[in-house]
């Protein structure tokens, strides 16, 4: 027996498990209600409403990209830096959320941030009103950013590591200050890194439902919530499955595109 | 100066620390509340985390939990060992075809690998339970396995497998005692990350089961109610046990190294 046929069970199960059920989104974006062919729910994607809750979900999911970035990026030099680098506590402590149940880190942050909670407790205890803050767009943006900060920390911080430490020293002994050190060095080097953060951190806030759900009341449909929908309560499955096709689309194409900006791309699988 | 600028990069550090943890540090604190209240401390007690035993929908879910992460990971662990095998031993073609194919799940939405699943196992009349949460958290699992045992094969000198073939080993005993043993670091490391990813699922559980339910899918309908302190002390239970976990996985590797 040869030992490629090991991973026949493997290939069969993907082929089942994976193929299947992407072919099963691809027939019902292209079905109406008897199962005739038509490109309906296709277009519908693109009606007004949709567009909108588009928009909503890409604003948020970038303002949460950047955020990341600009939060995740001082975090991970720091960590990488000699200062730092010795506590590998730290650096676990930092990315331990991560592995931490999704919902338990959303419930999390909920409690936080709930008319009975902790927060309201101070804002009144100094006389002020209680703050409304479940159910409002700042809710969702934070959930969504205490959710994925670490998937941004991690790459970054791996790809400084491996940054070879005597092309930064070089650039210190032709007379480079810290800053241009930093800005033509350092930063550029790890892009890579920065690259599959973002794309860690925008391809699920931007499909969320349940972060909106829960901290935004359902105030704030996104485009996982409308997708949910479809499933879960409409039960028009050929426009949930079109609407996942169209994002899944998008989504693949903002991957690729960042990947051109990538200039080592060879690099960049390593940082996961 | 020097030392000015450490202080600074300390306290940045803290202050993230402070903003990953604090939701947590105040979940922990008052699931030892003896009252109701979420702000104020009325008295420590173990009240929570008794109502908590006696639920019997909660110790349920902690079943079915438990019961999916255990199966999904042998199961995966299994399928993802020999699939690395096979992988590595295939033609390139074939190799990156299904290389490729594996990152499909790992770059795929949730959300879509969820409904996806959903639609194919209504599609089959399979009751969507317990039985096809596993079946869809192997799908999962398995690529994550298969990249945490492709690094330790590549490693490997491919000298010993032919070694122990000419000396009149059997392909299949070659493979046990051979290349196993060799890869076994990459076998444990890539059942730990699975064991944590299906602890850690929520989407994809949401839309794959409709009768049983897990703890993430329990702790989300009740969250839409509210919050409540007996979900406070379920929320300490699993993240003490994910603390523990990772602590393990931490001994065997560095955290880079398997993300």
């Amino acid at each position: 027996m040869k030992r490629s046929f090991f991973s026949g069970p493997y290939a069969l199960w993907m082929i089942m498990f994976t193929i299947f059920p992407i072919v099963f989104v691809a027939l019902y974006a292209f079905q109406d209600n008897t199962g005739a062919f038509t490109i309906d729910n296709i277009t519908r994607c693109f009606e007004g409403t949709y567009m909108k809750v588009l928009w909503r979900s890409v604003k948020l999911a970038l303002e949460c990209t950047v955020l990341c970035v600009l939060l995740g990026y001082p975090c991970a030099y720091f960590l990488a830096s000699k200062d730092f680098s010795k506590y590998k506590t730290l650096f676990v402590l930092i990315l331990l959320p991560m592995w931490m149940n999704f919902l338990l880190r959303t419930y999390a942050s909920m409690s936080l941030l709930e008319r009975n909670g902790i927060i309201n407790a101070i804002v009144t205890a100094l006389g002020f009103d209680r703050w409304n803050m479940i159910g409002t767009e700042g809710a969702v943006l934070y959930g969504m950013v205490y959710n994925y900060l670490p998937f941004m920390v991690l790459p970054i911080h791996t790809s400084l590591k491996k940054m070879d430490q005597r092309v930064i020293e070089a650039a210190q002994d032709l007379g480079a200050n810290p800053a241009r050190v930093f800005l033509k060095v350092t930063l550029p080097l790890s892009m890579s890194g920065v690259i599959s953060g973002i794309t860690m951190v925008f391809m699920p806030s931007v499909t969320t439902f349940a972060i909106s759900k829960l901290l935004g009341s359902g105030n704030f449909m996104l485009m996982g919530d409308v997708i949910e929908n479809q499933y879960m309560v409409a039960n028009d499955w050929s426009f949930g499955s079109s609407l996942s096709l169209f994002m899944t689309v998008l989504i693949l194409i903002s991957i690729g595109l960042l990947n051109r900006l990538d200039t080592n791309k060879s690099e960049r699988s390593d940082n996961w | 100066m020097k030392k000015f600028f450490k202080g600074l990069k300390g306290s940045y550090l803290a202050l993230i620390l402070l903003f990953l943890y604090s939701p947590i540090a105040i979940m922990i604190a008052f699931s030892f509340n003896a009252g109701k209240s979420r702000s104020k401390w009325e008295g420590f007690s173990f009240k929570w985390y008794q109502e908590l035993f006696k639920n019997e929908a909660i110790m349920e879910a902690l079943r079915v939990t438990l019961t999916v992460a255990v199966i999904a990971t042998v199961v995966s662990v299994i399928l993802g060992t020999l699939g690395a095998i096979g992988i590595h031993a295939c033609k390139k073609g074939w190799a990156t075809t299904l290389l490729n194919l594996s990152y499909l799940p790992m770059t795929m939405p949730d959300i879509v690998t969820g409904i996806s699943l959903m639609m194919m196992f209504v599609f089959i009349k399979l009751d969507r339970g317990m039985f096809t949460m596993i079946l869809a958290h192997i799908t999962f699992d398995t690529p994550y396995v298969l990249f945490s045992v492709l690094p330790k094969l590549k490693q490997m000198d491919p000298n010993t497998y032919e070694a122990a073939l000419d000396l009149g080993c059997k392909p299949m005993k070659a493979i046990t005692k051979v290349i196993i043993p060799e890869i076994s670091p990459g076998i444990i490391t890539g059942g730990l990350l699975a064991l944590t990813m299906s602890l850690d699922d929520f989407v994809i559980s949401y839309f794959t089961t409709d009768k049983a339910q897990n703890l993430s899918t329990l702790i989300y309908s009740a969250a839409k109610r509210g919050v409540k302190p007996d979900m406070y002390a379920l929320s300490t239970i699993m993240f003490i046990t994910v603390l523990a976990l990772l602590i393990v996985i931490n001994k065997r590797t560095t955290l880079e190294n398997i993300g």
